[in-house]
């Protein structure tokens, strides 16, 4: 068996009114989104006023708050029970949109149309990989700053990106302070010159290799880029900053998403140690999509052999068939307990709670709601339409 | 071992995406496995950090270098490569400008940390540059790679992550890089690329399959086969199922079942398995329905069994014995 992790107290983090900011994160595909769905509406219905910045929300969870457009404004969820005072918000980010604001934001009026209208700028901000990380720290920044929330719930986008989202602020800096924008920046910018100098590199080297690498017209037009953004870096560098401090504060807790296979444990693991280095406030883990049976003194092994014996017999093959069953799921169940055993090992302080295996997708409040419920450690959820929950997944 | 011709005769590239958590790279790697046949070589690549490869196959982490990892089921040799954005610009650097030095300068500017990291969208470029390198790379006047098989982004970026040189290209309007760009983009809208998608018999990863076969053909993208993966059988014969479904197996049967097969009959049990099989039979219904959407795609269509005991060694041969069964090698 598994040694006994402490049990996470989800109730206690949402209810907690210092608690300002919840950020879900681990793997793709192990419930994040749906994670941070259940906690914001349980936490609304506690009453605490919520808005939830989803990333990239599958089409039925979108639907079952209300959320039908990618409109990048925080909509508010009605169906709600609001009887204690509570209120929740939802959204979904837009990464274009809210970088088109960040420049409209901070570059002078002249500036921000040379930006919106340079090729760099209009494939950064709308297809490229990356851009989601941070403007999801951009916005949940600005959702901090607007200050109509007691609490942020944040879902991280579906990338290797638990980390990209940790890095986006810092990389911003490293960007800001980088040598290699002065030089780009060319003669413009103080201390290049002096930069290459040291180097043993004249100017005109620089650029040549530059030219011969990007060509002369895509050097232009990052040149012109990153002259334009310059005016806003400041700002921009000052913000991310302050939101990887908010992210470190005692107000913000992460919680760890996984579901009990091999990747998803492991995934999860690394962003447990790397939150430790990082300082970040760690919650604990929630562990989506368990397996388990009502019958667990029946091992898989004497199962079978029920079900061996009565195929001899040539009878009943129902029973033999629900025996096949049940061994099966012991099976899978003892395998999830020794994965989940061997996280609680390395991480013996890190708290946990089992959310059962769920009847099909969530496609309602109704569901989030029984979610909710067993994230908080209260019973088994209900199975309102009587689905089997996904079967265990290879590798 | 060839049970069938292949199905994607001509395919040097293989493409494996799909949502995160189907299995992936598992069914990336059995399928280079699969591939690798009598005398043939092929190249199992990674490109999201993972070291997904080195667990699988039970090797060391892998550093950025072909490493032969396995021999495959019909006797050819399968390699093995993780992929880092740094090492791939470096090596990109070098090969075309020869900037072995002024490489190492650039690094020290913190060029390289921009081109990789900071840059968005260069990580995928380079990336897929690698991957584009690999299988055309020759020797001899012969490939040396048989079959590329990229363990992809996810199906929710794989557009994105494919098309980035479209998007290069938009942007250099002539230079080497808009060369490289054309010919990376040319590779994988060829006939000799195919995106195969892996899914699940559910609801989420069967719809994000019919989601991604349109943004990859939207992208003239050449959409290859699906894979479904962790497929189980039924354990009851379907007029049981029915009644399953229905919560009308008869439960003074299954009790003399039970005695029959001398299983000790404990409170509650006859009860628990009937929650089982009821259970069991509603998981069959929607994968059934998840079966009829896939079939709709009108695409070559393959499934692998569950691994009850996980994924092995072994079950990784297992299962590339049922790809190349099926014809997906």
């Amino acid at each position: 068996m598994s040694p006994a992790a402490p049990r996470l107290d989800l109730d206690k983090a949402i209810g907690d009114p210092n608690t300002r900011i919840v950020v879900c994160c681990g793997s793709g595909g192990v419930g994040k989104t749906t994670t941070a769905a259940a906690l914001a509406v349980r936490a609304a219905e506690a009453g605490r006023t919520v808005v939830v910045l989803t990333i990239d929300p599958a089409r039925r969870l979108a639907q079952s708050m209300g959320l039908t457009a990618l409109d990048n404004t925080p909509r508010v969820v009605t169906g709600i029970d609001t009887s204690a005072g509570g209120q929740l918000h939802a959204m979904m980010l837009d990464m274009k949109r809210t970088f088109d604001e960040v420049v409209l934001d901070h570059a002078a009026p002249g500036r921000a149309k040379a930006i919106l209208e340079n090729p760099f700028y209009q494939s950064l901000s709308s297809s490229f990989a990356g851009t989601q990380e941070y403007m999801a720290m951009e916005k949940l920044g600005q959702l901090r700053a607007q200050g109509t929330w007691d609490l942020i719930i944040v879902d991280t986008p579906p990338s290797r990106s638990a980390l990209d989202f940790l890095d986006a602020p810092q990389r911003l800096g490293s960007f800001l302070d980088g040598r290699f924008i002065r030089i780009l920046m060319g003669p413009a910018r103080q201390g290049s010159r002096a930069y290459l100098k040291a180097l043993g590199a004249g100017f005109g080297a620089f650029t040549g290799m530059l030219t011969k690498i990007l060509g002369a017209q895509v050097l232009k037009d990052m040149q012109t880029f990153v002259a334009a953004l310059d005016t806003m870096f400041g700002g921009f560098r000052e913000r991310a900053e302050t939101t990887y401090r908010l992210l470190q504060a005692p107000g913000t807790a992460f919680v760890v998403v996984a579901a009990p296979e091999r990747d998803a444990l492991r995934e999860a693991s690394y962003f447990v140690e790397r939150l430790g280095e990082e300082r970040m406030p760690l919650a604990g883990l929630v562990l989506n999509r368990v397996h388990t049976s009502a019958a667990p003194a029946l091992s898989a092994e004497r199962a079978l052999v029920g079900a061996e014996t009565l195929d001899e017999s040539g009878e009943h093959t129902v029973a033999a068939g629900l025996l096949r069953l049940h061994a099966d799921l012991m099976r899978l169940h003892t395998r999830e307990q020794h994965l989940r055993g061997r996280f609680t090992a390395a991480h013996p302080k890190v708290p946990v709670v089992d959310v059962p295996a769920q009847p099909g997708d969530v496609h309602d409040l109704a569901g989030l709601r029984a979610i909710g419920a067993a994230l908080a450690g209260q019973i088994q959820p209900s199975r309102p339409d009587k689905r089997k929950g996904p079967p265990a997944r290879a590798g | 071992m060839a049970s069938r011709e292949s199905d994607w005769e001509g395919v040097r590239l293989h493409v494996v995406s799909g949502k995160g958590g189907t299995g992936k790279t598992t069914v990336a790697a059995a399928l280079a496995l699969a591939l690798a046949g009598q005398g043939n070589r092929t190249l199992l690549v990674e490109v999201e950090a993972r070291q997904g490869i080195a667990q699988l196959f039970d090797v060391p982490p892998l550093p950025y270098e072909e490493r032969k990892v396995a021999v495959g089921p019909g006797g050819g040799d399968v390699f093995a490569l993780a992929v880092d954005p740094e090492g791939a610009l470096l090596e990109y650097l070098d090969m075309f400008y020869r900037l072995g030095r002024a490489g190492r300068g650039l690094r020290r500017l913190g060029a390289i940390d921009f081109a990789t990291t900071i840059a968005p969208g260069m990580r995928d470029v380079l990336l897929t540059g690698k991957v584009y390198e690999a299988a055309r790379r020759k020797k001899d006047g012969r490939p040396v790679y048989d079959a590329v098989v990229l363990d992809a982004p996810p199906t929710g970026r794989i557009a994105r992550f494919l098309g980035v040189n479209a998007e290069v290209a938009g942007l250099a309007k002539v230079g080497p890089i808009r060369s490289q760009a054309d010919s990376i983009m040319g590779l994988l809208s060829s006939p000799q690329t195919a995106v195969h998608l892996v899914t699940l018999l559910e609801e989420m990863p069967v719809q994000e399959t019919c989601d991604a076969v349109e943004e990859l053909t939207a992208a003239g993208l050449p959409v290859g086969g699906v894979i479904v993966n962790a497929v189980r059988a039924p354990l009851l014969k379907q007029a049981d199922l029915t009644a399953a479904a229905k919560g009308k197996l008869d439960r003074d049967l299954v009790a003399a079942g039970l005695e029959a097969a001398g299983v000790a009959i404990r409170p509650g049990v006859v009860d628990a398995l009937l929650a089982e099989g009821k259970d069991h039979a509603a998981r069959v219904a929607l994968e059934k329905s998840g079966r009829r959407t896939l079939k709709g795609l009108g695409l070559p269509t393959y499934e692998l069994p569950l691994l009850a005991e996980g994924v092995d060694l072994g079950g990784l041969y297992a299962l590339a014995e049922q790809l190349c069964r099926q014809g997906a090698a």
